[in-house]
């Protein structure tokens, strides 16, 4: 792990202002530590060597302890500020190249694991902003300065923490690696813990149909022990490299302190001036101290970033260029052995698949659950690039043009509508952003859905809506476009015969193309033509 | 705070508690007296006195150098260890209790669960970074404070007052306004989440209708919402430990004044100035402590709320024995969960053997029908009766031993198949395994699997497909061999054409056992099954 990852600087301006402010303050506090010390040790020394009056000195005290103040809420600000501006930065990046990565990459867990990233994940950087990068600014400006003033007046204690400072991180990173197998072996102790918890929780309903619940609570109580005695044994390790930080750093002030007390008995050094290196030789290894502690806080939103930055760094497809696409109305559509498999199957989700698709008419795909046809569809719509084969219209192949330029072509209905927040006239404007009132009425009327009212919210995901009333609200979506070009997932899927009827001639009556994946009789029955998708082996399911 | 009543330590954790406490302070005790002891050796140094009679500050300086980093990496080995104890047993206690709620009420289980997970391990934040840090803090702060008063009392008062500050304005400061500034972003950040899953949920719909620009128009829109919220709430982050900076540093120079006309030694003295220096470490954990409390008791509210919801059915004092005949009988059955009654006087009648199929839409009380015959909900009226014994007097273990249930999700465990089945009846033979899973008609499947019934399934029965799943639960359902099966939508997740095959086999297999199936998709019942059709609205 990186203590500070380049790239966030590249990618948000908002860390590369709040680095800079940071350090700033970090040289500003290093400087008042300092003043503050040399100010102590001159207000000290004149009452015990020479019995002066303080006020001058406790005044100016006072004053480095109220700027000191400052810069401890100066830097919170700046850090939560800079956090706040580097999330929104990296939020709207992730949603903007992960949407362009396209339906086919985010199915699945990674959308789930996307939204969790993106909503909780990067607030997990707070903690790193506020706390962890400060304290490693602090880390390297403090420590140098104070070494550099504690020089000007005893060489022999400057030299004496020059010396033990950079065994911390030494000793830190070596005891690291060497208990780096333990302290994963206790994690995963911890984490089959908490899964064994949460599988039981989530199982009880299963386990009190079964009469086996009662026994539970000692269950738990019984792996919790098992678990907690071996991970303990891992604590000990773990645990060691800040036991050696915290040693290293308190052992070496004893050490200074000791060695100026030695010479003042020899009348070596002056009392000011060992004052002044007892209250420093502590300030240079707290910066160091704070990392540590601050290090595991941060861990969290660091293996956010690190998440975020492996989504930003996966390339996007390659995209064609021309724009030029051909007008479907009039060129067939031709797909040659097309063959699709998906990412981390070792099965392809459609083989060979060749078909015609002529202007005007429409065509039923039918064939056995997992056969393809779905894929076939996002073949056409360009989520997915076949791996052999190609689609090809007006002598043209379909990667040459413009994704944005070619799905014009097509209005698609998939499976499960995904609809947006908002009004049912909202979602079916989708497809049409300056469809009239009307127009959308009309629209659906021909999806078989005249009842439904324009302005009824569709709620979360569409909730507010029945499964049947989602899917009409998606075909009057496709409908209102003037796409040539209908894709159809099981259009009619949940639908009663009667409105299975309407939609089958609204879909005829528009004139288009169709292209519909049909295991309804009906509607199979209503296309020009049947095309069947490879029927391979399938795994008894 | 009630909800702490959830992660009191057990019996034979407190002194392990007293004790990381004990080390804690020693351990900061050790920073504070290393400073002093460094202080008093130093200023008694520039007298040049023999070097013989520095032997023992000498000494004690060195042992508190060495005692600190000692004490403190016991101290969190012995910490740790009881905190974790004290997780085991509150998890240990929530299962117990939630044993009774089981299955929670109608929906939403499974976020609900979820949260309940993570909100547990709150425990360890408790007692690790909020309780035992601010006692440390609290303990050695005080006895530092008692020192000094000793050397010096006006000092010592002064730095009290420091230290009193730091120990109550400067968490109640650092609370409050982390508070307000949650309060204040909460909106917009979950608009943010809202918009966010919603994106990502429909992405396949705004990439084909070419509609990604305005979708991110409309997220930057209230990402720029959020982001403004939390500027403005950072002004008023690190209040309270600027606060403390000041508490510190004001005991440092009030000791200064105050000791500088005083009759003591130079030694003394320099004690008195430089040992709140030491303060700031040991006070510097308790704003991050304080932030750290609010989030701890939010999940520690969840949880205990989550505890307290009352039992939905009350077991009967005297029970009665169970019945030997297996009619069902619903008369005019009241029921539902906290809003108003789904079912309405409902009736049925269910003889031995029979095959019912209850449709109707979602909402309509299917899965209501379903709790009360498992005697998982209490009715609000009327009554089930069991070969004429209505279910409330009878144990709702007993009960279950002869209704037995498949719902749409049906919990797989993280194990082997084998284990996943042994649930159901523990000790029988493989070869009963077996004949279970090919009558649920996953046997072909398993025996090709390479480790057979040692295979895991994964979390929540992630290795297998849908249809696989439900063919698994419903073999642990037949291993259990009870004589009424209840499917409440067993087909929900699947496609129509693996949710037909399923439900053909589990009539087939279902045998001379009563079936009652509850589902909003009849038209996946194989024909003539049914001997009775009722539909609820």
């Amino acid at each position: 792990m990186k203590p500070l990852d380049p790239r966030l600087l590249r990618r948000a301006r908002g860390a590369r202002v709040f680095l800079a402010a940071s350090v700033l303050i970090g040289v500003a506090s290093g400087v008042l530590i300092i003043v503050q010390a040399v100010l102590l040790a001159h207000g000290i020394a004149g009452v015990v060597l020479r019995g002066s009056r303080v006020t001058a000195v406790a005044w100016g005290l006072a004053a480095v302890v109220a700027g000191r103040a400052l810069l401890v809420w100066a830097q919170e600000v700046v850090a939560q500020r800079a956090a706040a501006a580097v999330k929104s930065t990296l939020r709207r990046q992730v949603l903007e190249h992960s949407l362009k990565l396209g339906p086919v990459w985010l199915s699945g867990e990674r959308s789930s694991a996307l939204t969790t990233l993106l909503t909780k994940g990067l607030d997990d950087m707070d903690p790193y902003f506020a706390r962890y990068l400060p304290q490693l600014v602090l880390a390297a400006t403090v420590p140098a300065g104070v070494i550099g003033w504690m020089a000007t007046g005893d060489l022999i204690a400057a030299g004496t923490v020059l010396i033990t400072l950079p065994l911390i991180p030494i000793f830190m990173a070596l005891i690291g690696w060497v208990t780096q197998a333990r302290s994963r072996q206790r994690q995963h102790a911890l984490a089959v813990l908490a899964h064994h918890f949460a599988d039981v929780v989530g199982g009880l309903t299963t386990l009190k149909l079964f009469g086996r619940a009662k026994s539970q609570e000692s269950a738990v109580r019984r792996v919790t022990d098992q678990h907690r005695a071996a991970s303990m044994g891992s604590l000990r390790l773990a645990f060691l490299s800040s036991f050696a930080l915290e040693l290293l750093a308190s052992l070496s002030v004893a050490l200074v302190a000791v060695g100026v007390g030695l010479r003042l008995v020899d009348g070596k050094l002056g009392l000011e001036t060992a004052l002044m290196v007892l209250i420093l030789a502590p300030e240079a290894y707290l910066p160091l101290r704070q990392v540590g502690m601050q290090f595991h806080a941060s861990a969290d939103g660091v293996a956010a970033s690190e998440e975020v930055f492996r989504v930003l760094e996966t390339p996007l497809p390659a995209r064609g260029e021309r724009t030029d696409v051909p007008d479907l109305r009039v060129s067939p559509l031709y797909l040659y052995d097309v063959t699709v498999t998906y990412p981390g199957r070792d099965v392809p989700a459609l083989e060979g698949f060749d078909l015609e698709l002529r202007p005007g008419e429409v065509v039923a795909l039918t064939g056995p659950s997992g056969a393809g046809k779905s894929t076939a569809l996002a073949v056409l719509l360009g989520f997915v690039a076949p791996e052999r084969g190609m689609v090809v219209a007006a002598g043209s192949a379909a990667d040459e043009f413009d994704p944005v330029e070619w799905r014009r072509q097509f209005a698609w209905v998939p499976q499960r509508p995904g609809l947006r927040l908002g009004t049912v006239a909202d979602n079916v404007r989708l497809g049409r952003p300056d469809a009239s009132d009307d127009e959308v009425r009309l629209a659906l009327l021909a999806a078989g859905a005249p009842d439904l009212l324009l302005d009824k919210p569709v709620g979360e995901q569409g909730q507010q809506l029945s499964g049947g009333q989602q899917r009409r609200v998606a075909l009057a979506r496709a409908l209102i476009t003037d796409a040539p070009v209908l894709l159809l997932d099981e259009p009619t899927a949940g639908l009663d015969a009667d409105t299975e009827a309407t939609v089958i001639t609204g879909l005829r009556s528009s004139g288009r193309t169709v292209l519909m994946v049909a295991h309804r009789p009906a509607l199979i029955a209503a296309a020009d033509r049947t095309v069947t998708v490879g029927a391979r082996e399938l795994v008894n399911a | 705070m009630k909800s702490l009543q959830l992660a009191r330590p057990q019996r034979g954790v407190m002194w392990r508690l007293w004790l990381a406490l004990l080390l804690g302070v020693a351990a900061a005790g050790s920073a504070v007296a290393l400073l002093a002891t460094s202080a008093w050796l130093i200023t008694a140094a520039s007298a040049q006195p023999p070097v013989l009679l520095m032997m023992v500050p000498i000494v004690a300086v060195r042992a508190f150098g060495v005692g600190r980093g000692v004490f403190r990496y016991v101290e969190r080995l012995v910490g740790h260890d009881a905190a974790y104890r004290v997780l085991g047993e509150t998890r240990a206690r929530i299962t117990g209790r939630l044993e009774k709620l089981a299955p929670l009420g109608s929906q939403r289980k499974g976020d609900l669960l979820a949260r309940l997970v993570l909100d547990v391990d709150a425990v360890l934040d408790l007692w690790l970074r909020v309780l035992l840090p601010v006692a440390v803090a609290t303990v050695t702060a005080a006895a530092t404070v008692g020192l000094l008063a000793v050397l010096l009392p006006t000092a010592g008062a002064a730095v009290a007052l420091a230290v009193l500050i730091a120990c109550t304005v400067v968490p109640w400061l650092t609370a409050r306004t982390a508070e307000r500034a949650e309060r204040n972003v909460a909106g917009a950040r979950g608009d943010v989440a809202a918009t966010t899953t919603e994106s990502l949920l429909t992405a396949a719909d705004v990439v084909a209708y070419n509609a990604i620009d305005s979708v991110l128009d409309d997220f930057s829109r209230r990402d720029a919402h959020l982001a403004a919220a939390e500027r403005r709430s950072a002004w008023s982050a690190g209040l309270g430990s600027a606060l403390l900076v000041l508490c510190v540093g004001g005991a440092s120079v009030a000791a200064l004044i105050l000791g500088s006309t005083a009759h003591i030694t130079g030694a003394v003295f320099a004690v008195l100035v430089l040992t709140p220096l030491a303060l700031a470490d040991v006070l510097g954990g308790i704003p991050a402590a304080a932030q750290l409390a609010i989030r701890v008791r939010a999940s520690l509210d969840r949880v205990q709320e989550l505890v307290d919801t009352p039992a939905p059915v009350t077991e009967p004092a005297k029970p009665l024995p169970l019945p030997t005949g297996r009619d069902l009988q619903v008369n005019l059955l009241r029921a539902g969960y906290d809003g108003p009654d789904v079912l309405d006087g409902l009736s049925l009648d269910m003889p031995a053997g029979s095959r019912v199929v209850i449709t109707g839409p979602s909402g309509s009380g299917k899965s209501t029908l379903a709790a009360v015959l498992l005697r998982f909900l209490e009715p609000r009226g009327g009554e089930v009766l069991l070969d004429g014994v209505d279910l409330a007097r009878l144990e709702g273990d007993q009960v279950r031993s002869v209704v037995g249930l498949l719902t749409q999700e049906s919990h797989v465990f993280d194990t082997s198949i084998r284990e996943n089945l042994l649930l159901a009846k523990p000790g029988v033979s493989d070869l009963q395994v077996w004949k279970a899973l090919y009558r649920a008609r996953l046997g072909m499947l398993v025996e090709k699997l390479p480790q057979g019934l040692d295979t895991m399934v994964g979390e929540h029965g992630a290795r297998l497909s849908g249809g696989e799943r439900q063919r698994l639960a419903f073999a642990r359902l037949l291993l259990a061999d009870r004589d009424v099966l209840v499917l409440d939508e067993p087909t929900e997740h699947l496609d129509e054409e693996t949710g037909r095959a399923l439900l053909a086999d589990l009539f087939a297999a279902a045998g001379n056992r009563t079936v009652v199936l509850l589902t909003h998709r009849p038209e996946l019942v194989p024909p003539h099954v049914p001997q009775q059709f009722v539909c609820l609205t």
